[in-house]
C-alpha cells in the first residue's frame, strides 16, 4: 500500500471536521447562536463561553459553527453552479474546437475582468445583497476559471491516440467526451473542486465583510470579523476567532486539494 | 508585432462587450435616476425635465452610445449624489488606490521572487521550508483579515504607522505614503504567496533543462547559472500570475480600503452603491474591468520580450 | 596521462530502498590528442559516465572510484575548482542541439560569456573572439548570427555553436556526448568533421560518446564498449570492429546496415566513415 500525502490526511482531517461543525450546526450549537445575552457581552474565551462572546453577548463557538454552514453552502452552491457550467464550456470547447471554442474563450476574457468583489457590487445594485446575490457572483467568476482548466486537460486526452481509435470506429464527439475525456479529466477537476472551495469561503468572507453576503442575524465569518472591527482594541479574540477559522478551514481545503493532485499525478510531486 | 496588433484587437472588442453588459445590468437596476437625485417628493414635471436633461428618455441604444461617446471624451457624466463629475471623482480616488495596489504588487513581487527562487535553489532545505509555510498560510488568509491584525498589532501597539485614513497627497509625499504602508502589506501578503509558490516550481523546472546543463558545463558557478540562465527563463509563468492576480488585487483593494478607511475606487464604488449613485458604480466597474483587462493585454505584450522565441520576425 | 579513470562506480539514490547503480567499475585512461569512442545501447550508463568526468552528476547520485584528470581527483574536488576546470580545461557537447542553449539569450553572447566566465577579457574582446569561433565552426554569416536567437538557427548550426562554446577556450579535453545523434543524416557528417579538424588542429583529446558504431569508427582512435554500466571490451578501434572479442560487439556490428558494414571490413579506419 502507497503511503498517502500527508498533506491529504491533514487537509481531509480539516475539511471533515468543518463539514461535521457545520452539520452539526444545523441541529445543536452549545448556546443559540442568535441568542442575545447583554450580561455577557464582550467576554474574553473562557469567560463567555469557550471562545468567548461578542457584542451582542452571542456564543462565538456558536456562531462560528453556524458561520461554518453559511460558508460552506455559498461556496459548494457556487461551485456546482459555476463549476459545472465552466467543465461544460470547457469540455465542449475542447471537442469542437473552431470559432466555438473561440467564443467561448473570449466570452472567459470577459467573465474573468469581473473580480467576484465587482460583480457583486453589480447585482446587489440590482438584488440587493444576500446569498444569492453571492453565490452568483462567486460562480460567475468560476465559469472561466474551471472552462480553462477542463479545456487543457481535455484537448490533452483528445490528442491522445485512443481517442483517434474511437474516432475510426465511428463514434461521435459527444459520446468520447463522455466516454473517453470526462472519466481522463475528473481526478483534475475534483482537485480545482477542493481548491476553489477554499477560494470560495475566501470570497464569501469578503463579500459579507463588506455587509454584501447573507443578512444578519444569520451568523457568518466575514461580518463577525466586520462587527470586530469596532471593538479592536477592547475583545481582540473577536477579530481572531474567526480569521482563524476562515485561515484554517481554507488551509484544510487547499492541503486537500494538493494531496489530491499528489495522489492522483504523482510525477508532479517530484517537480513542484 | 502582429501577435501584438491582434491582441490589441482582441482587448478592444473584449472592452466593447464588457461595456455593453455592465450597461445591460444597469438597465435592470430597479428605480429611477432622476428620483435618486431629486427625491422622492419631487414634481413629475420637473423629473421629466431633468431625464430629458440626462438623456434618460432617449432608446437604449443611444443613451449606449452616448454613454461611449462620452468615455472616449473623457467624459463620464455627473454623480448624482456627489457635486462633481464622475470622471474627476474617480480621478481622485485613482490617487490613492493606484499607489496602493501598485505599491503592493512591488511588495508582493519584492517577496515571493526572491524567496520563491531561493526555495528552488535547494529544494527541501530551510529556506524552502518557510517559503512553503509562508505560501501554505498566505495563500489561506484574507486580506482584510491581515489588515485587522496590522492595525491590532502594529498600529495600535507602536504606532509607527496610522490605522486608518488617508491625509491626501498634498499633506506631503511621505505622510501619504506611510498611511498606505500598512494596507498594502496586507494587500501584498496573499498574493506573496501564490507568487512565491509559482516562482518556485517555475525555477524548478527550469532548472532540469539541458540548457542549463550547458552552462554548467561551461564553468558557470551554481548562483550564476541561476541568475543569468534560470531566472529570465522563469519570467514567463511568474509574470503570468503576476497578471492573472491583478484582478485579485484590485478585488482586495476595496476590501483593504475599506479596513483602513482610505478613500479609494473601492470605497467609492461600495458607497455608490449603498447611495444607489448608479452613474459612479458603471463607470468604476467599467474602469475595474478595464484596468484587469488592460494588464492582461501588457503581460501578453512582456511574453514577447521575455522569450524572444515568440517574436515574429519581419 | 592526461585522464585516468579508475574502478568509475555510479549509484542513484533512490527515494526509498537501495541505490541503483549505473556504471559499475569502468576504467580507461587519455593522452594528450587521443579520441577515445565510447559506444553502447542507450541505458549503457555512458551518459552518467561523461557526466561524472566534467564533475555534473546530479545531487542523488554517488560515485566512487577515482577519476584523475592532470593528476588531480575530480571526485573529490570542491566546486569552487571544479567550475574553474568546466569550461576552461574540460569543455562538453550535448547530444539536443535545440534544448542545448539558452532559448533567451543571443548566440554571440552565450559564447563570450564562456570566455568571460574565465578570464578579465572585455566584453568587446570577447565579443570578438566569440565571432572567431563563430566563423572557426564555420557557420555562414557569421556577423549576423551573433545576434540571433538560437531559434532562429537550423539543429545543425546550434550544434556548431555548442562545438564554439566547449572550444572557446581550448580545453584539454573535450567530451561530446551523442554529439550528431539529434542532426540530420546529412548534417551529421558535417559536425564530425568539423569536430575531427578542430580537435586536431588544437591538440584536443576526445571523448566521443555514440550509440553508432559507424560515427565512432569515423574518429576514435580506441573504443569501448559499454553495456548496461560494463565494460565489455576496449582497444584499438580498428582492432575491436575487425575482430571484435566480445559478442555484443559482434551483435552491435551486426546491427549496422550491410553496406556500412562492409565499408567498416574492407577500408582503412582513416576512409571508413564514407559509405556510412
Amino acid at each position: 500500500m502507497k503511503r498517502l500525502p500527508w498533506s491529504l490526511i491533514v487537509g481531509g482531517t480539516i475539511t471533515a471536521i468543518l463539514i461535521f461543525a457545520a452539520i452539526v450546526s444545523q441541529f445543536w450549537t452549545p448556546v443559540d447562536p442568535t441568542a442575545i445575552n447583554i450580561g455577557n457581552r464582550l467576554k474574553g474565551p473562557g469567560e463567555g463561553g469557550i471562545l468567548g462572546s461578542d457584542h451582542f453577548g452571542r456564543d462565538e463557538l456558536s456562531m462560528i459553527m453556524a458561520g461554518a454552514w453559511v460558508s460552506l453552502g455559498i461556496a459548494f452552491s457556487a461551485i456546482a453552479v459555476g463549476g459545472l457550467i465552466g467543465t461544460v464550456l470547457g469540455v465542449v470547447a475542447a471537442s469542437e474546437r473552431g470559432p466555438f471554442e473561440a467564443l467561448i474563450m473570449r466570452v472567459n476574457d470577459v467573465l474573468f475582468a469581473f473580480p467576484p468583489v465587482l460583480s457583486a457590487i453589480l447585482l446587489a445594485a440590482i438584488l440587493g445583497g444576500g446569498p444569492v446575490t453571492t453565490i452568483v457572483a462567486i460562480a460567475l467568476f468560476m465559469i472561466p476559471v474551471f472552462a480553462r482548466v477542463t479545456r487543457s486537460a481535455a484537448l490533452q486526452i483528445w490528442a491522445r491516440d485512443y481517442i483517434l481509435a474511437a474516432r475510426m470506429s465511428g463514434k461521435s464527439s459527444a459520446r468520447i467526451t463522455l466516454e473517453h475525456v470526462i472519466p481522463n479529466i475528473a481526478a483534475q477537476i475534483i482537485v480545482q473542486i477542493a481548491i476553489q472551495t477554499g477560494l470560495g469561503i475566501l470570497t464569501e468572507a469578503g463579500l459579507s465583510f463588506l455587509g454584501l453576503g447573507i443578512a444578519p442575524p444569520t451568523p457568518s465569518w466575514g461580518r463577525m470579523l466586520a462587527d470586530a472591527q469596532t471593538y479592536l482594541t477592547i475583545a481582540p479574540h473577536l477579530v481572531f476567532v474567526p480569521g482563524i477559522a476562515i485561515c484554517t478551514a481554507v488551509l484544510g481545503l487547499n492541503l486537500l486539494g494538493d494531496g489530491l493532485r499528489d495522489l492522483t499525478d504523482p510525477r508532479r510531486r517530484q517537480s513542484t | 508585432m502582429r501577435h501584438i496588433a491582434q491582441s490589441l484587437v482582441g482587448l478592444i472588442i473584449t472592452l466593447l462587450v464588457v461595456s455593453f453588459v455592465i450597461f445591460l445590468v444597469m438597465e435592470a437596476v430597479p428605480g429611477d435616476p432622476a428620483e435618486i437625485i431629486l427625491g422622492m417628493s419631487a414634481a413629475p414635471d420637473t423629473l421629466a425635465a431633468l431625464r430629458s436633461q440626462l438623456g434618460l428618455d432617449q432608446p437604449f441604444l443611444v443613451r449606449y452610445s452616448n454613454w461611449l461617446i462620452g468615455l472616449l471624451q473623457g467624459d463620464l457624466g455627473d454623480s448624482y449624489t456627489y457635486s462633481t463629475s464622475v470622471s474627476q471623482l474617480i480621478g481622485e480616488r485613482l490617487e490613492v488606490t493606484l499607489p496602493l495596489t501598485g505599491l503592493a504588487a512591488l511588495l508582493s513581487v519584492l517577496i515571493s521572487v526572491p524567496l520563491g527562487v531561493l526555495a528552488a535553489a535547494r529544494p527541501n532545505g530551510l529556506v524552502d521550508m518557510f517559503a512553503s509555510l509562508f505560501s501554505q498560510i498566505g495563500i489561506a488568509v484574507p486580506n482584510f483579515w491581515v489588515g485587522l491584525l496590522l492595525i491590532l498589532g502594529v498600529a495600535l501597539t507602536f504606532g509607527w504607522f496610522p490605522a486608518g485614513g488617508f491625509p491626501g497627497w498634498d499633506a506631503g509625499f511621505w505622510s501619504a505614503l506611510n498611511a498606505l504602508i500598512l494596507p498594502s502589506i496586507a494587500l501584498a501578503i496573499p498574493q506573496a504567496a501564490v507568487l512565491t509558490r509559482v516562482t518556485r516550481a517555475a525555477v524548478i523546472e527550469v532548472t532540469n533543462e539541458d540548457f542549463v546543463r550547458t552552462a554548467r558545463a561551461k564553468g558557470a558557478t551554481p548562483s550564476h547559472a541561476l541568475w543569468r540562465h534560470i531566472v529570465p527563463n522563469a519570467m514567463i509563468p511568474i509574470v503570468t500570475m503576476l497578471g492573472m492576480q491583478i484582478s485579485v488585487l484590485i478585488a482586495g483593494a476595496v476590501l483593504v480600503e475599506n479596513v483602513f478607511t482610505l478613500p479609494g475606487m473601492g470605497t467609492l464604488a461600495y458607497q455608490a452603491l449603498a447611495q444607489r449613485d448608479l452613474i459612479v458604480i458603471q463607470n468604476v466597474v467599467l474602469f475595474f474591468a478595464a484596468i484587469v483587462m488592460g494588464i492582461n493585454f501588457l503581460v501578453d505584450a512582456l511574453y514577447t520580450v521575455l522569450d524572444p522565441r515568440l517574436r515574429v520576425r519581419r | 596521462m592526461m585522464l585516468e579513470i579508475k574502478d568509475l562506480k555510479v549509484g542513484f539514490q533512490n527515494e526509498v530502498g537501495p541505490a541503483t547503480d549505473v556504471v559499475h567499475g569502468i576504467s580507461f585512461s587519455l593522452g594528450k590528442g587521443e579520441t577515445l569512442g565510447i559506444v553502447g545501447e542507450s541505458g549503457s550508463g555512458k551518459s552518467v559516465l561523461s557526466l561524472a568526468t566534467i564533475g555534473l552528476l546530479p545531487k542523488t547520485a554517488k560515485a566512487t572510484g577515482e577519476i584523475l584528470f592532470n593528476g588531480e581527483d575530480i571526485l573529490t574536488m570542491s566546486e569552487r575548482e571544479l567550475c574553474k576546470l568546466r569550461g576552461s580545461r574540460i569543455g562538453m557537447i550535448f547530444q539536443e542541439p535545440m534544448t542545448a542553449l539558452n532559448p533567451a539569450m543571443k548566440v554571440g553572447s552565450q559564447i563570450a560569456e564562456a570566455l568571460r566566465l574565465h578570464s578579465n577579457i572585455s566584453r568587446a574582446d570577447a565579443n570578438a573572439e566569440a565571432l572567431r569561433l563563430l566563423e572557426m565552426v564555420k557557420i555562414p554569416d557569421a556577423k549576423r548570427k551573433m545576434h540571433s536567437y538560437p531559434h532562429e538557427m537550423s539543429g545543425g548550426q546550434r550544434q556548431r555553436v555548442g562545438i564554439a562554446i566547449a572550444l572557446s577556450l581550448k580545453p584539454d579535453l573535450l567530451i561530446a556526448d551523442e554529439p550528431t545523434t539529434a542532426l540530420d543524416v546529412t548534417v551529421q557528417a558535417e559536425i564530425l568533421d568539423i569536430l575531427d579538424d578542430l580537435v586536431t588542429e588544437l591538440g584536443i583529446a576526445l571523448i566521443l560518446i555514440s550509440h553508432d558504431l559507424g560515427v565512432i569508427a569515423r574518429i576514435a582512435d580506441r573504443t569501448l564498449v559499454m553495456y548496461r554500466g560494463n565494460e565489455m571490451e576496449q582497444g584499438e578501434t580498428e582492432r575491436v570492429l575487425r575482430q571484435p572479442s566480445h559478442d555484443y560487439t559482434r551483435k552491435l556490428l551486426s546491427a549496422l546496415p550491410r553496406r556500412a558494414r562492409a565499408g567498416l571490413d574492407v577500408m582503412a579506419p582513416t576512409t571508413l566513415g564514407d559509405s556510412v
